[in-house]
């Protein structure tokens, strides 16, 4: 920001409320399940019984005949096929030929209540021809014929990719060690509180507006407009709070496309709230991914080459897949020095629920992998696993091998503070039988470098507008999911116009109202809100304090604005109330606004695939697991989590506290029990009781340190915090339980069962699937002409 | 679809409708009597989001047939809140102990049942009378200190408020 920095700040850093904290604990934010609309009506949904056939026949005369059935709908109705990616337009609102998952949406029905809705739905005749289910990544490319899309290279492949930066091979000839590793990472889902629940409402001009559950209202409203076959400007999407997102409400579903097509039919409102048991099929969740690296080093333990594959069960449909896929590969180089760096990756469709974004998306996998990784080979060579990440970790503003730039890192700090508030050194190897402690770091992005669709615009816009009685509104398309992204916009404006936060109204989400925000997801929102927030702010001030100058007859530059007040800093009693500054700049210049936005730098890296990685900046995050483990149930009871983020700048740190322990338990979910599996084509736990999540009883106690390195990229050097926290916790696990055992369980979850049978002698490793990836593209090396000159200069506010 | 008259007693209304006969009170709070405060997470007994108080015990109001809280005392999270926050509201804001803010009603109640019956709770404690409880956001601990929190100001005690707390960071 081109403006002198100020060094005292007086609402950010510190532990206010959230803007919409009363509502919440009263219950009184309303969620898309809680709308209700005069002469609305509820929509079911019929869903496929079979994980992968064609449709022969769908008759709904019947249903259409049940009485208080208002509309049918069908597949044919809508034929435009849609998805979140525009590599990926592979989903219908209703499949028309075939079904690829149990649980894929088939017919739907709009009755005067839910009951008549799903005696509705019974009533629907569907013929089926059941064809092969593929439910593996084995299966899926043992089973090239039976292809679940007519897309991608070859059978069941829906994607691969192969990158070489700097010729591994010379890498690992210049080798002292070589070692390789296979491990397993389950596919998990989100599992947020609040069920998936939308409502449409087609007004009698055509108009259509509907409210959802999404973490991206921008991206929904080009769905419909596509998919509906309406001018974008017919159409006002609006994301109501959403109970829990974490990514599963990132994609543009199926249900909110049927319910605006069903409010068209009808003339009347629709809402449509999932069963807990169709969450689980919407899914979009982590994907099961297998994966080998291979580590050459010399003794010292300096990286000589890293070769990494990986292997993702896309489920049944693109999504986010095509990112998810090359996130696998993206950022394992910028933690630790790699001189040489291949990836190799490839994702299979199979006829489960569709994979996608999960907090950390595709890089809690890989990250669980090299950090288990790092721990085999440091005991290969001798070396302490907590002193080789400190050694080898990356140095602030530099060029990961695959051409990521990374600018600040509290790497290092995060690791030391880790090690030395744990008592890492002293307990590893010492803790007695059972016992052990386990440590590992990660980084993650704050925002992708790119947008989801191609285009030059900004990824994030601000409006402000001005009171006559000195009350400020917020307008941006930020979506608040819980992470409090609402709050941060109030305390960016109040921080830079010098007012209160409770003199803010913050309007969101509302692609009639707001400009657009891309969504609530890749940790993008306080850095590109954040920056859009001040950047308008600044021109607002500018015109507020260029008036209140005026009159108080004091350059600007000699104003401050604080708790409502500004004052002449040299003579204070010159002053007047912001209000009075307001009303005199909309007296001198017209009605008061101001728009700001945000668009990410220009990454460095320019090979084709390149456009997943790169962010403004990249969090840092380490963390140490103790942990208790019974060896005759296998049982683990974790004891304590240290954990240090580089938040760049804690912009509220009761919230980062909050992302940060939301984050350790999520992951310790994860690493301990959650696991999305099937059997004979079946979802097999499709309930919160079956689908194991940590309970309060599970939870330990967690010691939370925030690190700040002031980015010159984020909003006062802020970086993300609601997503990198989670990565380093579950190897940290993993790591343990090798210590407390001498066991490897390289799988997640690590159940008490392959606890038992590791003890036991019968655990089976992980393998890699049968598989030829293709012909690797080898990446030139950067011209070191074209490297930024590292921004050295730190914010100072 | 036949219905039955209802009567309850809510928040300490007197309260009426018609409703089917195998509508739960989850359905009944929310549709007949709008109220809105109780959310759901599952609707099979299995995440506690749906929590409400009858004659001060925790219940969930999804496995809960509304005929069989004729004559007792019911009570959601809009009988919480008079025109000020209660403590444990009060505390949940100030710790971000509702972060979504979709379980938070079903935890509030049941940490008031909690706090009705011991005014001292220990951590372990408090983390068992809210295992019934699932959360996604806040790995609980936010919601364990919001909770002993509430119990020390509601003995009298004057702890500071987690917003003038300063919390350590430390410069990387």
């Amino acid at each position: 920001m081109a403006e002198a920095p100020r060094t005292d700040l007086d609402v950010i850093g510190k532990s206010l409320l959230k803007v919409d904290a009363a509502a919440k604990v009263a219950g009184q934010t309303v969620f898309a399940d809680d709308l209700v609309l005069p002469r609305m009506l509820f929509a079911k949904l019929l869903r496929s019984p079979h994980p992968h056939a064609c449709i022969q026949r769908v008759d709904v005369s019947k249903a259409a005949a049940l009485p208080g059935v208002h509309a049918t709908l069908v597949g044919a109705e809508l034929p435009i096929p849609f998805g979140i990616l525009p590599v990926s337009q592979d989903e219908h609102a209703l499949c028309i030929d075939k079904v690829r998952f149990v649980g894929d949406p088939v017919a739907a029905v709009a009755a005067a209540d839910e009951e008549t809705a799903e005696a509705a739905c019974r009533l629907i005749e569907v013929e089926y021809a059941v064809l092969t289910p593929s439910m593996s990544i084995d299966e899926a490319l043992a089973n090239e014929g039976a292809r679940i899309h007519d897309y991608g290279p070859r059978g069941n492949v829906h994607k691969e990719v192969s990158y070489d930066f700097g010729d591994v091979e010379l890498g690992f000839a210049e080798a002292d060690h070589i070692r390789e590793d296979t491990f397993f990472f389950e596919g998990n889902t989100h599992l947020p509180m609040e069920q998936h629940a939308a409502v449409a409402a087609c007004g009698p001009d055509g108009k259509l507006t509907l409210w959802s559950s999404t973490q991206t209202p921008h991206y929904v409203h080009r769905a419909l407009a596509k998919v509906l076959e309406l001018p974008p400007s017919q159409i006002r999407v609006i994301a109501c709070p959403n109970g829990g997102g974490f990514g599963g409400k990132s994609d543009p579903f199926s249900h909110e496309l049927v319910v605006s097509r069903l409010s068209q039919k009808t003339g009347r409102p629709v809402k449509i709230t999932l069963t807990r048991e169709e969450v689980f099929y919407c899914h979009r969740g982590r994907h099961p991914v297998k994966m080998w690296v291979r580590t050459g080093l010399k003794r010292d333990g300096t990286i000589t080459a890293m070769h990494f594959r990986t292997a993702l069960d896309g489920g049944a449909y693109g999504s986010y897949g095509v990112a998810s896929l090359y996130y696998t590969g993206a950022l394992q180089t910028v933690t630790y020095r790699i001189a040489r760096y291949k990836f190799e990756g490839v994702r299979v469709f199979t006829n489960k629920p569709p994979c996608g974004p999960k907090r950390g998306h595709g890089t809690p996998q890989p990250r669980y992998a090299l950090e288990c990784h790092i721990d085999k080979f440091c005991a290969d060579l001798g070396l302490d696993p907590g002193e080789w990440r400190l050694r080898n970790a990356l140095k602030p503003y530099s060029v990961a091998a695959n051409h990521m730039y990374v600018r600040t890192i509290g790497l290092e700090k995060c690791l030391e503070t880790v090690m030395e508030r744990s008592a890492f050194r002293a307990k590893r190897g010492r803790l007695g039988p059972g016992h052990g402690i386990g440590i590992a770091a990660s980084s993650y992005l704050t925002g992708a470098g790119l947008p989801i669709y191609w285009n030059a615009m900004p990824q994030s816009g601000v409006q402000l507008k001005v009171d006559r009685g000195g009350g400020v509104t917020v307008f941006c398309g930020s979506t608040d999911i819980g992470q409090g992204s609402d709050s941060v916009l109030a305390y960016v404006v109040a921080e830079e116009l010098g007012i209160r936060v409770e003199d803010i109204r913050v309007v969101t989400a509302d692609t009639d109202l707001t400009p657009v925000d891309l969504g609530s997801y890749s940790s993008r929102v306080t850095l590109m809100t954040g920056n859009a927030a001040i950047q308008a702010s600044r021109k607002l001030r500018a015109l507020i304090l260029g008036a209140a100058a005026k009159k108080l007859d004091a350059p600007v530059a000699r104003l401050r604005a604080a708790g409502c007040r500004i004052w002449d800093t040299a003579e204070p009693a010159k002053a007047m109330t912001f209000t009075e500054a307001a009303v005199l700049a909309e007296s001198e210049h017209g009605t008061l606004g101001a728009v700001g936005s945000y668009k990410p730098p220009k990454a460095v890296a320019r090979w084709k695939g390149s456009g997943v990685g790169p962010t403004p900046t990249y969090s840092y995050s380490a963390s140490v697991v103790e942990l208790s483990v019974d060896r005759e149930t296998g049982i683990v009871r974790v004891d304590k989590v240290w954990i240090a983020h580089d938040v760049g700048k804690a912009l509220n740190p009761m919230l980062v506290l909050g992302q940060i322990e939301g984050s350790v338990y999520m992951g310790l979910g994860e690493a301990l029990m959650e696991e999305q599996v099937f059997r004979k084509g079946l979802h097999k736990i499709p309930s919160m009781l079956d689908y194991k999540s940590p309970t309060t009883l599970e939870m330990p106690p967690v010691e939370s340190i925030m690190i700040e390195t002031l980015d010159p990229e984020g909003p006062y050097g802020a970086k993300e915090c609601g997503q990198g926290p989670l990565l380093p916790v579950i190897p940290a696990v993993a790591n343990a339980v090798h210590d407390a055992l001498g066991i490897r369980i390289d799988e997640t979850p690590i159940t008490p069962e392959k606890i038992v049978a590791a003890l036991e002698g019968r655990y089976r490793a992980p393998q890699m699937p049968r598989f030829r990836y293709p012909e690797t593209v080898k990446v030139e090396p950067l011209d070191p002409a074209s490297l930024p000159a590292p921004a050295a200069q730190e914010v100072t506010r | 679809m036949e219905k039955q008259r209802i009567r309850l007693t809510v928040n300490g209304e007197e309260r009426e409708c018609l409703a089917p006969v195998h509508h739960t009170l989850l359905e009944v709070l929310r549709e007949d009597l709008g109220l809105m405060g109780t959310k759901h997470g599952c609707e099979l007994g299995e995440c506690g989001t749906c929590t409400v108080l009858v004659d001060g015990k925790p219940i969930l109001s999804c496995l809960t047939l509304p005929i069989e809280c004729e004559g007792r005392e019911v009570r959601t999270v809009e009988g919480l809140a008079g025109a000020e926050l209660d403590p444990l509201q009060r505390a949940f804001a100030e710790l971000g102990a509702a972060q979504c803010g979709y379980c938070t009603p079903g935890f509030l109640l049941t940490a008031e049942s909690l706090l009705e019956q011991n005014a001292t709770p220990s951590r372990q404690q408090i983390a068992e009378a809210l295992a019934g409880n699932l959360c996604r956001c806040t790995g609980y601990l936010k919601i364990f200190e919001a909770v002993e929190l509430a119990s020390a100001r509601m003995r009298g005690e004057d702890p500071p408020s987690p917003v003038d707390t300063p919390v350590e960071v430390i410069r990387g």
